[in-house]
């Protein structure tokens, strides 16, 4: 039987550059304390009519963000439409990203200007889908995530890709998140899985043979 | 050492692992539609790359595709664009497509198995979460991003980190008008909707193996609905006979070899899962929802759960948010609330199976006058066989629509929308907020209790009709 070969991450040689690399954030966050925020709210189906990845941060949180789905209509109690509230992390509650794999989801946030979201929990093809496009999904103990909840709207936090942490900056207060050695490579340098399968092709095809015989 | 059935085939299509990172994950079949394909296209033209292996992609056209006059050009000039630009790259690259007007059309995950592309032991993707659908056949298969269909169309590979397994043991027998659906929505309501996030789920036990392939393609199917990449269930007698003879089956000599394989794809008696559930098929009634996710279902005679009494902030406001959006009342009964539409189809319970079983309930009784029923067959070949065994005929004395083969309704992509603030009782796989359009009110609910409600219009417990 074939044996997998292991490699280090390391070895990742890599030509094209597709995303920007992401290494610091240093911002403040929108907070959004609701929990199963599917990728039909993130991105209603009807939107996803597009054949480019670009334009779907007009349309991010549809149907929360305007009455009857009018641009001129916002509804004043949702964060989006809350000039006080800025920033490039999204703080949203537990089970972020859940139902559709619809990469769309992911394409609104960073279009919108996302580069992380904060969660207790995030659902798995939401998670691969953003760090596929550099937003980086970073999953917080619960205390944390309350912590930034009861913060107002001009706290700030640092997110350190390299050192893997997140930072609350008036208090301190500071966690480790999570994400594998190669998706880290990844961000720092903007190289993507793409390059990373190519660069390993003859390996594929030798696969490929082996169980064909 | 012993394995899972899970384990088995991963570890068969591992190209190679890297430390502290992701598996290079060999991928056998390759389903594609309209909707998340074209900038996976336009991703690897732009890197000078042509599809790596056009003879493990099979396209069709369904998430955005109208259900009536399918042999006119669409209206709607972005779906119409879409579907155009699925046929051009299909011809590009040479992936075989079975589009609009082509007798193999239909939604993805009901075409797949009906014509044995989908086979035990392989691994399966698509740029759609339901794609788990396929593991009722002892398959891995999960939905992936646009991005990771760019991959398979460079590579026929996926850079992936192994999930842990979960084995779903369910034993007994089921009560009378229970069935698949009820399952399923039984195990999310027990397990929540994000509760097997980050795991594979087996489905196993007596209650499985009993159940037809159609039956158990609505279980895998919804896996995604507890958070769970995939579900699968080891192939059997009933799996090879309903593969059999299908139109990319294997035959002859090659039929035996492969029988042979497949008979090897289970779970070792001594096999160690990451977690394991027991559930008995004779809690299982019928079920319904009555929030904004799969999780929020109760038995069908049962009452909305009391939000006061729940203990966990974060549960409460949501539980509190999704009775408001659906117009609810806390600790109140579902049973016989009226309800304005009724649609039975989708990927999760369009199959012949479930259309069998909405024919047989209805069959000499007409709808309530106050309900639209809408029936969408998941494929062309399912609709040819309603018309061959005469069910149109029952559907349209009942006063049903029977429309032409799409996701439809079940996500309103297309027109067919419910409007805001009625409620849908729908045999699909999502209730989210305005899933079946903005303001739509969805009950998710099995055919039988969705064609009961058709006739009742209002909520009904099946087996006051059986």
């Amino acid at each position: 039987m074939l044996k997998a070969k292991r490699v280090r991450h390391s070895a990742l040689s890599v030509k094209h550059r597709k995303m920007t690399p992401l290494q610091k954030i240093h911002s403040r966050f929108v907070p959004l304390p609701m929990e199963n925020v599917d990728t039909d709210q993130i991105i209603p189906a009807r939107f996803l009519k597009a054949t480019t990845r670009d334009g779907f941060g007009k349309n991010l949180f549809r149907d929360w963000r305007y009455e009857n789905n009018d641009e001129t209509k916002p509804k004043s109690d949702f964060v989006l439409n809350q000039s006080q509230f800025s920033g490039e992390v999204l703080v949203a509650g537990k089970n972020f990203g859940c139902g559709s794999s619809r990469e769309h989801a992911a394409w609104a946030l960073q279009d919108y200007g996302f580069k992380a979201v904060v969660s207790s929990f995030f659902a798995d093809i939401f998670k691969n889908n953003a760090l596929n496009n550099g937003v980086l999904p970073v999953k917080v103990s619960d205390a944390f995530l309350a912590e930034l909840f009861a913060l107002g709207n001009e706290a700030t936090i640092t997110i350190d890709v390299a050192a893997q942490t997140i930072t609350i900056d008036a208090s301190g207060t500071q966690e480790v998140f999570d994400i594998n050695t190669y998706k880290k490579t990844c961000l720092l340098n903007g190289y993507d899985d793409i390059d990373y399968l190519i660069n390993n092709k003859s390996q594929i095809e030798a696969f490929e043979a082996q169980m064909a015989s | 050492m012993a394995k899972t059935l899970f384990d088995k085939i991963w570890d068969k299509h591992v190209v190679q692992k890297m430390d502290d990172g992701p598996s290079v994950l060999y991928i056998d079949k390759h389903f594609i539609h309209e909707v998340t394909s074209p900038q996976a296209f336009n991703g690897i033209e732009k890197r000078g790359l042509k599809v790596f292996r056009p003879q493990q992609v099979v396209a069709t056209a369904d998430h955005n595709v109208p259900t009536l006059n399918q042999h006119l050009p669409i209206k709607d000039e972005l779906s119409r664009l879409q579907v155009q630009q699925l046929i051009e790259n299909c011809k590009k690259h040479n992936v075989e497509l079975y589009g609009l007007g082509h007798p193999f059309q239909g939604i993805v995950h009901v075409i797949g198995p009906e014509l044995g592309i989908t086979q035990p032991g392989m691994t399966i993707v698509c740029g759609d979460s339901h794609t788990s659908t396929h593991g009722a056949f002892g398959a891995v298969a999960f939905g992936i991003g646009t991005s990771e269909v760019e991959m398979v169309f460079a590579s026929q590979c996926l850079l992936q980190t192994k999930p842990k397994v979960t084995r779903i043991n369910i034993e007994g027998e089921l009560h009378n008008g229970v069935v698949s659906k009820d399952i399923i929505l039984y195990i999310i309501s027990k397990i929540t909707a994000s509760g097997a996030t980050g795991y594979f789920v087996e489905y196993a036990g007596s209650a499985i193996r009993a159940l037809s392939m159609e039956a158990r393609m609505t279980i895998c199917n919804m896996s995604i609905e507890m958070g769970a990449r995939g579900g699968m269930i080891a192939p059997d007698e009933t799996t090879f006979a309903y593969i059999k003879g299908r139109q990319f089956a294997p035959g002859g000599e090659q039929w035996e070899q492969k029988v042979t394989q497949w008979k090897q794809l289970y779970s070792d008696a001594d096999a160690v899962f990451d977690a394991e559930i027991n559930i008995n098929a004779s809690d299982i009634e019928p079920m319904i929802t009555y929030g904004t996710n799969p999780g929020l279902g109760i038995a069908i005679n049962g009452l909305i759960p009391v939000t006061d009494t729940i203990p966990d902030e974060g549960e409460r406001k949501n539980i509190i948010k999704a009775l408001q959006y659906m117009g609810l009342e806390s600790g109140k009964p579902l049973l016989g609330m009226p309800v304005q539409h009724v649609f039975i189809g989708s990927c999760t319970n369009s199959r012949i199976e479930d259309l069998r079983l909405v024919a047989g309930l209805v069959k000499g009784r007409k709808k309530n006058a106050h309900v639209q029923v809408m029936i969408v067959p998941g494929s062309q070949q399912v609709a040819k066989q309603v018309q061959a065994e005469g069910l149109d005929k029952i559907f349209k004395e009942a006063g049903f629509e029977i429309r032409q083969a799409g996701c439809s309704a079940c996500l309103g992509m297309n027109e067919d929308k419910i409007p805001a603030g009625e409620y849908c009782i729908s045999t699909s796989n999502r209730n989210f907020e305005g899933r079946q359009g903005a303001g739509a009110r969805t009950l998710l609910a099995s055919p039988l209790t969705a064609a009961a409600a058709a006739i009742t219009g209002v909520v009904t417990d099946v087996r006051a009709l059986i």
